[in-house]
Order: structure tokens, then C-alpha cells, then sequence
């Protein structure tokens, strides 16, 4: 076959054609989802937000959805979900990081690969089996271990949120820990320094941004979480406190949107708004450590 | 955000599996996102009636007992679809007026504004059972006692003849069949004072059972051997006790159909099944008490 007669070659133009429409139509679609998901959430979520007030909205702290004279105050889901979140990160992210470490640098290679296999395996396990454990686990031992009358409480939604974060944490702490150049590492050994001397003072603040970056992903992964969170936190529309029934932003949304009906449900679309808000406020922090650190 | 982050480490590592995972799963969220919403856009219309299709709509509390009457009547009628949108007694309602749905499903009886142009049937009577954990010595509460425990004027065991323990008050999500329910007949609406708004029955007796302050509520049918059932002013919940009137916290689960549009074709076979005593086996496996016919 010497050359292409021109009637292929015109087929396989068109086929390129057709293909690369394709792409960029698949390339766009996330973009199109991101601008439906957010337009719906505007359109459906401002106006309960209009008819109540926003500061009444934001700030008002009792909620009371089916009331013969309903109040929409979602500050108690907010503060929730925030304490939540922040409680979570401080559990599992000393604890991801650490593993991190373990697996990039102190483990050998099988150990290391079993561990790494774990920590994927955990982040694929449903978040409702995760909310079944704590309800038949941590629920009972927080109750019986603090002396509560129950324990169904935000300190158990900040335990299974905290399991919960570790694989995203691990991963990519990990990565980016084994990602610091040997060079520095050794360096430091060679002028003295212990392994773990090493490790805190070099390798980890190297690898910072990158263990930044994780943070940052944990938190939106706790504070987005519904399922587990509603199973264990009793979903009381109390103001947070450590050892009281609680509902985050999320199961707020959760726990009546099936059955709901007129201001309540419009209500409901403003609650995920403000989530929906909040996330993308993480979004672009995540996006604004990494640039930094592309610089 | 995640490609952010990808690029980022991909200049250094080339093993960056894990990070791959990560945004695999975060996809899939945005997909499961996308999806739920769309699901909830298409829940809000009734299905529109057309031939060999049945639309019921209403009452939460009669899920199950819809589900096992309709699962037996399309076994039989497989040309039949049932449908079943669960949005309330209230919205129930309204879609029948509406004429959005053939059979209203009401786990209240009608008010009588409502009845000046709707019909109600009962088709069965639902008793919610007052649970506690198995240890707990306390085995009888009046209706008075049952709503002093949940509006919280009454907070520990010891002053209704149990242990010296704080009482820890379950229930459900606002919106519950249940709740309503079993607020309305005790006279608690609004006032209740709960530790835990959980979002199914289930969930209610797992938690009873694994807490031994804990009180909860939940249909009859729902309860097992994990929970202790109370009875109320001395009277255990039971079919016989439920149909006579005798225990209290009960009500009846209501079809509503349209006073001056009878019903037609497989609408009215399917309400007519409901009512024979055919149906009685399904009304029982769904936990209410069918009525005497």
C-alpha cells in the first residue's frame, strides 16, 4: 500500500472529526453539571431565603420545620457541622498524617503495600456501614465510657467523621511525603540527624503543602458526609455541644427532604445552598494551596 | 480541585495511585449528587393516571401496607401497575382532590371540611407500640405519664416506679407518619423533647434495644424481641386489643377517593381487593391490624 486514496482519507477525517467532537462534548460535560448543579441551587434556594430573612435564616437558632408557626433558623446545622468538621480534623489528621509517614518511610515494602491497600480499601467502604458501626459501637462505648444518658452525640459524629477522613488524608499526605526529593532527607541524615529528627523536620515540612492539600480535602469530605453522620449525631436541632443530639447542614437536608412539602422543603434547598456554598469556599482554598505551591 | 492537586505532585512522583482513587470516588459522589437531584425533580409530580395504572399517594406510615397490597395485586394482575408516592397524609390528600392520583393513602381520618367532597375508607388500624430496653423493670405507663416522659416534665425512671436513671426520649424525623401520629393521640405536638430523631423505625428499636434509659415508639408491627413493648394503661397492644379501642395509641390508615367521581377499571378492582379479606394476610404481614369485615 503505497499512499491513502483520497476517498479514505476523507473517511478518516470525518472519523477524526466526529472523535474529537465527542471529546470536547465529554470534556465540557463536568463543566455543564458544576454550572446545573449550581443554578438549580441558586434558583431553588433563594427564594425560602427571601421569604425568611437572611439574617432570621442564618442566624436564627431554632428550627421548627412542621410547627403550626414554623421557625427556620439553621445556626444550630451551621455551628453542627463546623464543630463537626473541625473536631474531625483534629482526631484524623495527626493520625492520617502519621500513618502517612509510617507507610512512605518507616515500613518495609510488603508491610507498606498491605497498609496502603487497607487505607484504599477503607476509603470504598460505604458511609453507611461506617454510621452502622458507630451506631452498634461508638455510640453505646461513648455513652457507657463518659456516663451519659445516651450517646448518640456530636463527640461520636466527630469519632466516625475523623475514621472517616483518614483515607483521603493518608493518600495523599502520602504522596506527597514520598514525593520530597531523597536528597534533603539525606542531607540531614548525613549531618547527624536521627530518622525521626528527619522526618519532623525535614521530610514533613517539605512536604507541607501537599499535607495542606489533604487537610483540606478531609475537611470537605466531613463536612459534606450525610448518612454516617445522621446515624450516630441523634439529629436533634440543639445548639452544638460536645455531648448534646445534634444535626449538621447535612442531615438537615437529609432527614426531611423525602417527605417534605411548601416552605419547608424551599427551606431545605437554602440549607443545601449554604453547604453548597461552604464546599466551594473549601474548593477554592484547595485550589489557592496549590498554586502556591506550584510557584 | 483535584486535578490541582495532581498536577501538583505529578511533577515529582509517578506513583500518585491513591490520589487517582480519590478523585475516581469524588466523581462518582458528583454523579450520585447529580442523580439524587434529579430523582427529587421527578418525585414531585403524581403519577398521572392512565389505563392499567393505579397512582396511590399520601401517608408515609402506609408504605409497607401499600407495598405488600399492591405487590400481591400486581402478582395477580400483571398487566396492572400500582404506583406509590409517599408525600404525607396531607399531601395525599390533596392530590386526590386535585384529582392527581386515583387513591388518596391518609394515616389520619378526614376533617370535616375535608369530607364535604372526599370519601374515606378505612382499611386498616395501625397501633404504635411504646418501647423500652429489656432491662428496664418499668412495664406500664398511663397516657398521661407517656406525655409527661416526652415533653420532658418527667426526666428520670425513678418517678415512674424504675431504676434511678435519666430517661432518654427516642423518636422520629419531623416529618414521620409515626411522630405525627403518635403525637397527635398523645397530645405532645411540638413538645416533645427528644434526645434522638432518628430516620426509620429500625433505626428506633436498634437504639432502644442498645440503651437501657432509652424510650421510644414504633408501628407494632416493627417491633421484635429486642425491645420490651409496654402497655398502656394496662393494656398490651394486640390485634384484638387494637380493634376493640381498647389500647389507646392507635389510628387508622384511611383510602380517600373522590365523592363524585367513582371509581373506575383497575382503580376500583384494586380498592375492591383491598377491602375483600383477601387482603387481610398482607395487611397483617405489613404490621396493621385489618378491620373487621
Amino acid at each position: 500500500m503505497k499512499t491513502r486514496t483520497g476517498k479514505m482519507k476523507k473517511t478518516a477525517d470525518i472519523l477524526e472529526k466526529i472523535m474529537n467532537f465527542i471529546f470536547t462534548v465529554c470534556g465540557f460535560m463536568a463543566v455543564a453539571f458544576v454550572l446545573i448543579i449550581t443554578i438549580f441551587l441558586v434558583i431553588s434556594g433563594t427564594p425560602a431565603i427571601a421569604e425568611i430573612g437572611i439574617t432570621d435564616f442564618l442566624f436564627g437558632t431554632k428550627w421548627a420545620s412542621t410547627a403550626a408557626e414554623p421557625s427556620f433558623g439553621i445556626l444550630p446545622f451551621i455551628l453542627s457541622s463546623v464543630y463537626g468538621t473541625f473536631g474531625a480534623i483534629l482526631i484524623g489528621v495527626p493520625l492520617g498524617i502519621l500513618c502517612a509517614v509510617f507507610i512512605a518511610k518507616i515500613a518495609g515494602k510488603k508491610i507498606s503495600s498491605i497498609v496502603s491497600g487497607a487505607v484504599n480499601l477503607m476509603s470504598g467502604i460505604p458511609s453507611v456501614v461506617y454510621g452502622f458501626l458507630g451506631m452498634i459501637l461508638i455510640v453505646p462505648t461513648v455513652r457507657e465510657v463518659f456516663r451519659l444518658p445516651d450517646g448518640a452525640n456530636l463527640f461520636s459524629a466527630i469519632i466516625v467523621l475523623a475514621i472517616m477522613i483518614l483515607p483521603s488524608v493518608i493518600s495523599v499526605s502520602e504522596t506527597a511525603i514520598r514525593s520530597v526529593p531523597r536528597e534533603y532527607e539525606e542531607a540531614s541524615l548525613a549531618l547527624g540527624a536521627t530518622k525521626t529528627e528527619t522526618i519532623f523536620k525535614v521530610t514533613l515540612p517539605a512536604a507541607k503543602s501537599g499535607i495542606l492539600a489533604s487537610v483540606v480535602l478531609g475537611i470537605g469530605r466531613a463536612i459534606g458526609e450525610a448518612m454516617a453522620v445522621m446515624m450516630v449525631a441523634g439529629n436533634v436541632a440543639n445548639m452544638p455541644g460536645i455531648f448534646k443530639s445534634v444535626r449538621f447542614l447535612t442531615t438537615a437536608v437529609a432527614s426531611e427532604m423525602s417527605y417534605s412539602s411548601g416552605l419547608q422543603r424551599q427551606a431545605l434547598f437554602s440549607v443545601a445552598l449554604v453547604l453548597f456554598v461552604f464546599i466551594l469556599g473549601i474548593n477554592l482554598i484547595l485550589n489557592l494551596v496549590v498554586k502556591k505551591e506550584r510557584k | 480541585m483535584e486535578s490541582g492537586i495532581l498536577n501538583m505532585l505529578k511533577g515529582k512522583n509517578k506513583k500518585s495511585k491513591g490520589l487517582i482513587m480519590i478523585m475516581k470516588t469524588t466523581k462518582i459522589f458528583g454523579a450520585a449528587i447529580l442523580s439524587a437531584i434529579m430523582a427529587i425533580v421527578t418525585m414531585t409530580g403524581c403519577g398521572k393516571t392512565s389505563q392499567k395504572t393505579v397512582s396511590t399517594d399520601g401517608s408515609t406510615s402506609m408504605e409497607k401496607v401499600i407495598g405488600y397490597l399492591s405487590e400481591a395485586y400486581m402478582e395477580k394482575n400483571s398487566d396492572v401497575k400500582v404506583t406509590y408516592n409517599p408525600t404525607g397524609s396531607g399531601s395525599g390528600i390533596q392530590a386526590v382532590q386535585e384529582g392527581r392520583c386515583n387513591i388518596g393513602l391518609a394515616s389520619r381520618n378526614l376533617k370535616d371540611e375535608e369530607k364535604a367532597d372526599l370519601n374515606e375508607t378505612v382499611i386498616a388500624i395501625d397501633g404504635i407500640a411504646v418501647i423500652v430496653n429489656p432491662d428496664n423493670p418499668v412495664s406500664d405507663l398511663t397516657m398521661d405519664q407517656i406525655a409527661k416522659v416526652y415533653t420532658g416534665e418527667i426526666d428520670n425512671w425513678s418517678e415512674i416506679g424504675g431504676k434511678d436513671l435519666p430517661i432518654v426520649c427516642i423518636g422520629r424525623e419531623a416529618a414521620s407518619g409515626t411522630r405525627d401520629g403518635f403525637e397527635s393521640i398523645t397530645g405532645t405536638s411540638e413538645k416533645c423533647k427528644y434526645a434522638q430523631e432518628l430516620t426509620s423505625t429500625g433505626d428506633v428499636v436498634q437504639t432502644v434495644s442498645s440503651n437501657p434509659n432509652a424510650i421510644g415508639y414504633a408501628s407494632l408491627a416493627s417491633v421484635n424481641d429486642s425491645v420490651k413493648t409496654m402497655s398502656v394503661e394496662g393494656i398490651m397492644p394486640s390485634d384484638e386489643t387494637i380493634l376493640s379501642g381498647e389500647y389507646k395509641i392507635q389510628r387508622n390508615f384511611v383510602f380517600v377517593t373522590k365523592k363524585d367521581e367513582e371509581l373506575t377499571g383497575s382503580a376500583k378492582d384494586f380498592f375492591d381487593f383491598c377491602m375483600s379479606s383477601e387482603a387481610d394476610e398482607y395487611i397483617r404481614k405489613a404490621g396493621a391490624v385489618p378491620i373487621a369485615k
